[in-house]
């Protein structure tokens, strides 16, 4: 037995000890002291730590909500309210700013000189400004800007702009249920007729048009539920009402806050930037010889761009842009300078105002984005997996 | 009509390039009148159509003079750099259009039209933008609320600072790392205390009095100096083979990661307080830039991680069989070749930060950005909030671009081939 080596391997464990051990010892030490110091001011304060709060009377109103709520509900609903909030303006921002972005990184990929010299300047432009900035742009100097109520811009007489929000018609639903089924039963249609295209590609070699029979179902069914289905869309106009001499207002349709708009815009146009470069990135990381070689090969340029340079943009392209998404639903917290009631104005503002719970209520708000993140960054690890090119 | 009779070749080159431009010209002309001097020559026609004419005579022109090979270098190159396609004929034509419409109106607003002169809002008489109320404002959008007498001080720690950043690009290599160390580790101290004072004589400013440009400085600077070592310290732990330092370095990278700066700032603005034993006061800017440089800590601990990943192997195993121990490797050989790989990253953090530090409003503390709102709601200057936030954004975007080029620069010097 060779115990100058057993002597070695002994110290060297011991080595990777004790930096371990004192690590340990030294955050639970800082949780203890954090631990006796939170009780001893909660209890100089005449409150204990407990989520029971939650359950109480709110008695505070809420400028906009999804869903139900008034001061009679929970502190629970008005978390509730205010995650619906935070989720409607970052699915908005999301979503417009994903179109904006690909586009502008398209634009800047383009021949014509001033097309993309323009997306180059749009992106130097709202990428160094705050975002913080733009929203206050936005929200304290652009749209306060726009008309009073009574000379609203006309959008075609069915939507209204003024300095008091957007209104847009409201979508009047029967039978909303059999709509929604039909376009579930498209979907499950589409993909097992995806799989069937597939096998007949892979044995028969025979190409049946999936995208048009796709389109065909995905307005057809639904268009169908309207035929026989009893379902029935009517809408309900926004109408300018005179409550007294002076005050005018607009009753019916759906509104939408000046709040809301100038967030959604702020955050959309600054993210749209950083999706931008990421769609520019992906499509100058596809080599030039796949192009090449898919053309030599006969495909025309609509399947070069389907099936050679797409796929391997959006590997290069989706992970980067994932993140971005995030950046955008943590960046919508920024609702709180305009008063637009997301989670952290509504709870982490007014909640914890009422209730001087600080450590239950930031605990929560923090998890609740902090889970929001972790599922994302799973999402995005089992993604990537997926989508590694798989090397022989 | 068949559109191919009127395809154009080489043979009658000529004219088609005189039809073709004598239709653009049409075109622009039509457009220049009827956003400068208000007369639309082709009122003749629908409303509808009347509005499209600059476009149609614009696109048919363009559309003649899009010959291949002509021979003339100028055409060529317009052709392929403006008018390969008609797609592309009318992306051009939109975006010249759109800025002969938008561009003069906004000009005017900001130079032509604009108020420089005077004192108060009542001088701003023209239609355009009321620079005067940025010039009365000037002094506590970049000191805040300092006292207008100890001002001096602000200026000196900062004059200080750009003299010592500049002098360490003049002086020989041998005293560059002296004033490197004393500019990281006690240029800070010394400058805070000039700024805070209290002590030698001079009159103590309270940290609430602090505000403007010059607290954006202050904030992002100390952040700067502060997360990188840190960020650093997460990144090696995070990689580190030891399971208890690396889950502590990714339990903590990620927390901060996974949560917006407000809600950081919230915590440590009310949830912080609670942790402490009762009756210790610690100050609120100490607060807000412990806050920060943690959040970006956790940012950048994951840049330097990807620098560190994306060095070869055998740049480690070269290093250990030196007989290199962990530290000795990391600071003479890991570090500085994974650092210059990660430069673009370490600037994006940075750039992060400054467009983070007006947030720190949450707290109460106002610098460039909360000075403007805190001004636009003076009685006196109501209604110039858009001069203030032009204003605002165009310092900082000045900042953030300046210091993005600078990167980029940074990054093609240092780049060393492998």
């Amino acid at each position: 037995m060779n115990f100058k080596n057993l002597k070695f391997n002994l110290s060297n464990k011991n080595k990777d000890l004790i930096p371990q051990i004192l690590t340990v010892v030294f955050l639970i030490l800082i949780v203890i002291y954090f631990t006796i110091n939170a009780q001893s001011n909660m209890g100089n304060r005449g409150i204990s730590f407990g989520f029971g709060f939650l359950s109480q009377e709110s008695s505070f109103d809420i400028t906009f909500s999804l869903i139900d709520y008034d001061g009679s509900h929970t502190y629970a609903r008005a978390f509730l309210v205010g995650l619906l909030n935070t989720i409607l303006v970052s699915a908005i921002g999301i979503f417009f700013a994903t179109i904006l972005g690909v586009t502008i990184g398209i634009a800047r990929l383009s021949q014509n000189y001033l097309v993309a010299k323009s997306a180059e300047w749009y992106v130097e432009i709202f990428r160094n400004i705050p975002l913080i900035l733009q929203i206050f742009f936005w929200y304290f100097a652009a749209l306060r800007a726009l008309p009073l109520t009574v000379d609203s811009i006309n959008f075609y007489d069915i939507s209204f702009l003024n300095v008091k929000g957007w209104y847009v018609p409201k979508f009047v639903w029967t039978n909303f249920s059999i709509f929604i089924y039909s376009i579930i039963f498209a979907f499950i249609l589409i993909y097992f007729l995806a799989k069937y295209a597939q096998k007949q590609r892979d044995k028969f070699g025979k190409q049946i048009p999936t995208l048009y029979i796709s389109i065909l179902l995905i307005i057809g069914l639904p268009f169908l539920t309207f035929l026989i289905g009893g379902v029935s869309l009517t809408f309900e106009i926004p109408e300018l009402t005179q409550l007294s001499k002076t005050v005018y207002v607009y009753r019916g349709g759906v509104s939408i806050i000046p709040e809301l708009i100038s967030l959604a815009l702020a955050l959309s146009m600054y993210t749209a930037t950083f999706i931008a470069e990421n769609v520019r990135a992906g499509i100058l990381g596809v080599s030039k010889g796949q192009k090449e070689a898919a053309a030599s090969i006969g495909l025309t340029k609509g399947q070069i761009l389907k099936l050679v340079v797409m796929p391997q943009a959006l590997r290069i392209i989706i992970p980067p842009t994932t993140n971005q998404y995030l950046n955008l639903t943590k960046n919508s917290s920024l609702a709180a300078a305009i008063a637009y009631p997301d989670i952290v104005l509504v709870f982490a503002g007014t909640a914890l105002m009422q209730t001087g719970r600080a450590i239950e209520i930031i605990s929560i708000t923090m998890l609740t984005y902090l889970s929001l993140s972790l599922s994302i960054s799973v999402f995005m690890n089992w993604y990537n997996k997926k989508m590694a090119i798989k090397e022989k | 009509m068949n559109l191919s009779m009127l395809k154009s070749d080489t043979k009658n080159l000529n004219s088609f390039i005189a039809a073709g431009s004598a239709l653009i010209f049409i075109g622009f002309i039509d457009i220049i009148l009827s956003s400068f001097f208000s007369t639309n020559i082709t009122a003749f026609l629908p409303n509808k159509i009347s509005y499209l004419t600059p476009l149609l005579f614009g696109l048919f022109g363009l559309y003649l003079i899009r010959i291949e090979f002509s021979g003339n270098k100028l055409l060529d190159k317009v052709n392929t750099n403006f008018n390969s396609s008609n797609f592309n004929a009318l992306l051009t034509l939109l975006v010249i259009f759109a800025l002969i419409k938008y561009v003069p109106p906004l000009l005017n607003w900001f130079v032509f039209d604009a108020n420089f002169a005077g004192n108060t809002k009542e001088d701003c008489t023209s239609g355009g933008a009321c620079w005067v109320f940025v010039k009365v404002w000037l002094n506590r959008f970049v000191y805040g609320l300092y006292p207008d007498t100890e001002q001096w001080r602000i200026n000196t720690a900062f004059l200080t600072l750009f003299l010592l950043v500049g002098a360490s690009f003049f002086v020989p290599q041998k005293f560059k790392k002296y004033i490197i160390i004393f500019l990281l580790f006690v240029y800070p101290i010394i400058g805070l205390k000039l700024i805070s004072g209290g002590d030698f004589g001079l009159k103590y400013v309270e940290t609430g009095a602090w505000g403007g440009l010059s607290l954006t400085f202050i904030v992002s600077a100390f952040a700067l100096i502060l997360c990188f070592p840190i960020g650093t310290i997460l990144a090696l732990g995070r990689r580190s083979k030891l399971p208890a330092i690396r889950y502590t370095s990714i339990g903590f990278i990620e927390l901060w990661r996974g949560v917006p700066l407000i809600t950081v700032l919230f915590m440590s603005a009310v949830m912080f307080p609670m942790f402490l034993p009762d009756g210790t006061y610690v100050d609120k800017l100490i607060r807000v830039l412990i806050a920060i440089t943690l959040f970006e800590a956790a940012y950048m601990a994951e840049v330097v991680r990807g620098g560190l990943q994306a060095l070869p192997k055998g740049q480690y195993e070269a290093a250990k069989s030196l007989g290199m121990g962990y530290w000795k490797m990391h600071f003479l050989i890991i570090l500085p070749q994974a650092l210059k790989l990660v430069i673009p990253g370490i600037a994006n953090t940075f750039l992060a930060l400054v467009k983070d530090t007006p947030l720190i409003f949450v707290v109460g503390l106002l610098e460039l950005a909360g000075m403007v709102n805190l001004a636009k709601t003076n009685p006196k200057w109501l209604g110039m909030a858009m001069e203030g936030y032009v204003f605002a954004g165009l310092v900082f975007w000045v900042i953030c671009y300046v210091m993005s080029r600078y990167s980029q620069n940074l990054e093609k010097k240092l780049k060393t081939e492998r």
